[in-house]
């Protein structure tokens, strides 16, 4: 899929968005050319424009420049259009803590006028599995509880698009593959789903995934792409004494980028040569060097350590 | 010990950096004890001076004249009309123009001369008693004296014996002059004030910053469209608050009801109105719940006390008057108590009408330029 795709089978369609507040420029010029159907990955480090950029496509936020279509509907005239198209996930659990679980699905549901409420509503419950807990106010389910019940309220009406910010922050390792899971189930009835994260492992579940830093989009495209567009050699040092090392090797020739996973060293580099002469000189007892395939996220540390000076946009 | 000291100066540090940081608060802990200074020490007088008064009088013998000028230096009469016209005076009393209106009736002077005590006859607008009571309490002795003055020479032997004139006060609209009668109509508009701005007030910004707003938002529903399904149950709330208060007033203490209920309810209509776009305004400016409170208190201080609620309107210096006139509760208390007291038509109370109609509509396009449909 590239972006050359005619623009009526694209979901969202922006180009060069710009949002300023004040002096200070929050997104800077971002293209997203995004296809029906697919789930595409936000990723980027906080501040980097993440939210702004979903704000301005669902119409939130007015656009500072840039234009755009979203679901066909122009990003600047046609906010109510888009309104009733997409749903939006925010950041924070906004359904109302004082009101039951169920009380909350009615209200979204008069609000999208949906026809047949009760049955609607009725059957949004049972699909969560909350029929028996809807009496209970919304504010005493658990964190994953609450997301499930958010994702539910927003898909009620049957969006096209659905756009989340960060759905699974500070949900626990089963809520979210349950929550990704059902992601996925939304996508086969074909909604489009554009979705901000920070975990690497929900990413590699997307499409497409698009890096922003700085407000400024830095790369683009197929998990694998961009690990191979990275240029990284990857060394995993693991074993008893892998902590004494990692102080002593960053900064050294060819080790451009030194970070923990789990418990293991993840030393890389784009200078293979280099690196691997630099490796050599750290054999040590009860440490096992071994060359790998660059995680996703080695390759997003190394994005991060280059956005201040390389702000190319690539793919 | 000193581990506690340092405990109470860190929580004291950061209690003084964040009091500093929320501007409101911080402007509302110095502006409105110094709103209270000025309003109580300077707006408010228990013994009102200067009430508008008019004359009516076939005659203007020096006596008449005399007696007309003695009220006037006595700084409680403020003499705007003097006519021979009862129901011209009559008219002015009703509207609330003129608190007291005095009346000399034909042969006052021959009367008076021939040592016949002759009547003369002060009616005071006693809606208000305590407006009212410095007024009337002085009358006697102003009127004796100037007499006394006038009975010099040739006239000196009229001078016998105390009263020469048999002052007759009618306290209208409130014979017996109960405080009730004055408070409990003017209880309907402070409630309404009360609850209607600050419930308004507190809608959205309630939202805010419960971070729901942003949910909103991203549905169908427009902001307008929030306010207005935000607002419709306190407008019913406020209804029930109207009917409880009069009903109150009925029975409970007897407040007569002289005129028409439609035209006080056409008087609620508009101030329910003035004060709901009031606090819609108050919701565009405030940030949090805490400052929408604030906001209302603010507008609530000076309502209370420059509206002629507790304290006479008419004993304020000007300045007080001309901020009171700004406020929709003092014209809604001339309408209601002119209704439930004076049974005033509405031709009467045009002005006050379109007071707070004028009022409404400068918060509305106060409110609707600082409304926002976005988040930014």
């Amino acid at each position: 899929m590239t972006p050359d795709t005619a623009s009526s089978d694209l979901a969202i369609n922006v180009r060069g968005l710009v949002k300023r507040f004040g002096d200070k420029t929050a997104v800077d010029g971002v293209d997203i050319l995004m296809p029906k159907g697919q789930v595409w990955g936000f990723l980027g480090p906080n501040g980097s424009g993440k939210t702004t950029t979903i704000r301005m496509i669902c119409g939130l936020l007015k656009v500072s420049a840039g234009e755009g279509e979203c679901l066909g509907y122009d990003i600047h005239r046609d906010a109510s259009a888009i309104k009733l198209n997409t749903g939006y996930m925010t950041q924070k659990f906004s359904f109302w803590s004082d009101l039951t679980i169920r009380e909350n699905l009615e209200f979204v549901a008069r609000l999208y006028q949906i026809p047949r409420l009760k049955q609607t509503v009725d059957e949004t419950l049972e699909g969560l599995g909350l029929s028996h807990r809807q009496k209970q106010l919304a504010g005493a389910l658990s964190g994953g509880w609450k997301q499930r019940l958010a994702l539910a309220a927003v898909t009620m009406h049957q969006p096209r698009l659905l756009l989340l910010d960060e759905p699974t922050a500070g949900v626990d390792p089963q809520a979210r593959r349950d929550f990704w899971d059902e992601i996925h189930h939304l996508t086969k009835r074909g909604m489009t789903v554009l979705v901000s994260t920070h975990y690497m492992d929900e990413a590699e579940r997307c499409d497409r995934i698009v890096y922003l830093a700085h407000g400024k989009k830095v790369t683009e495209g197929r998990v694998h792409k961009i690990i191979e567009r990275s240029g990284l050699i990857t060394w995993r040092a693991e074993g008893e004494n892998v902590r004494e090392l990692s102080g002593d090797i960053e900064g050294q020739p060819g080790a451009e980028h030194v970070a923990y996973f789990g418990s293991a060293l993840h030393v890389s580099g784009t200078d293979a040569e280099t690196l691997n002469s630099t490796i050599t000189k750290f054999q040590r007892p009860g440490v096992i060097w071994e060359e790998v395939r660059p995680s996703l996220e080695d390759a997003f540390i190394a994005l991060m350590a280059r956005a201040g000076v390389d702000e190319r946009v690539h793919g | 010990m000193i581990g506690a000291v340092r405990r109470i100066w860190a929580v004291m540090m950061k209690e003084v950096t964040q009091m500093r940081r929320d501007r409101l608060t911080f402007a509302m802990m110095f502006g409105v004890p110094i709103m209270q200074l000025m309003l109580f020490g300077f707006a408010i007088n228990m013994d009102p001076k200067n009430l508008p008064a008019a004359v009516v009088a076939e005659e203007a013998t020096p006596v008449v004249r005399s007696i007309v000028h003695a009220m006037d230096q006595s700084g409680y009469y403020d003499f705007i009309l003097q006519t021979d016209d009862p129901r011209e005076s009559e008219t002015l009393l009703a509207t609330g123009k003129v608190a007291f209106v005095v009346t000399f009736p034909s042969g006052f002077t021959e009367k008076l001369l021939r040592g016949e005590r002759p009547a003369l006859l002060i009616e005071a607008d006693a809606t208000d008693p305590a407006a009212a009571s410095g007024a009337i309490g002085s009358a006697q002795t102003i009127i004796d004296r100037a007499i006394a003055r006038e009975f010099t020479g040739s006239l000196s032997h009229l001078q016998r014996g105390p009263p020469s004139v048999d002052l007759r006060i009618h306290r209208k609209y409130n014979p017996e002059g109960r405080t009730q009668f004055n408070i409990v109509p003017g209880l309907l508009g402070v409630i309404l004030t009360m609850t209607l701005v600050m419930i308004t007030a507190m809608a959205m910004t309630r939202e805010v910053e419960q971070g729901t707003m942003e949910n909103l938002l991203a549905m169908p529903a427009k902001p307008l469209e929030v306010m207005f399904g935000k607002i419709f149950p306190y407008v019913g709330v406020g209804a029930a608050q109207v009917f409880v208060i009069l009903m109150a007033a009925r029975f409970l203490f007897s407040v007569p009801f002289v005129g028409d209920l439609y035209i006080l309810m056409i008087g609620v209509a508009v101030f329910m109105l003035a004060n709901l776009a009031l606090g819609f305004t108050f919701s565009t400016l405030a940030q949090s719940q805490m400052q929408a409170m604030q906001l209302t208190f603010f507008f609530f201080l000076p309502s209370i006390l420059l509206s002629g609620f507790m304290f006479p309107f008419r004993g304020m210096p000007t300045w007080a008057q001309y901020i009171g006139e700004a406020l929709p509760l003092t014209h809604f208390l001339r309408i209601v108590r002119g209704v439930m007291l004076k049974g005033a038509e509405l031709s009467d109370l045009r002005f006050e009408m379109l007071a707070m109609a004028a009022f409404t509509c400068v918060a509305i396009i106060i409110a609707m330029s600082r409304y926002r449909r976005t988040l930014d």
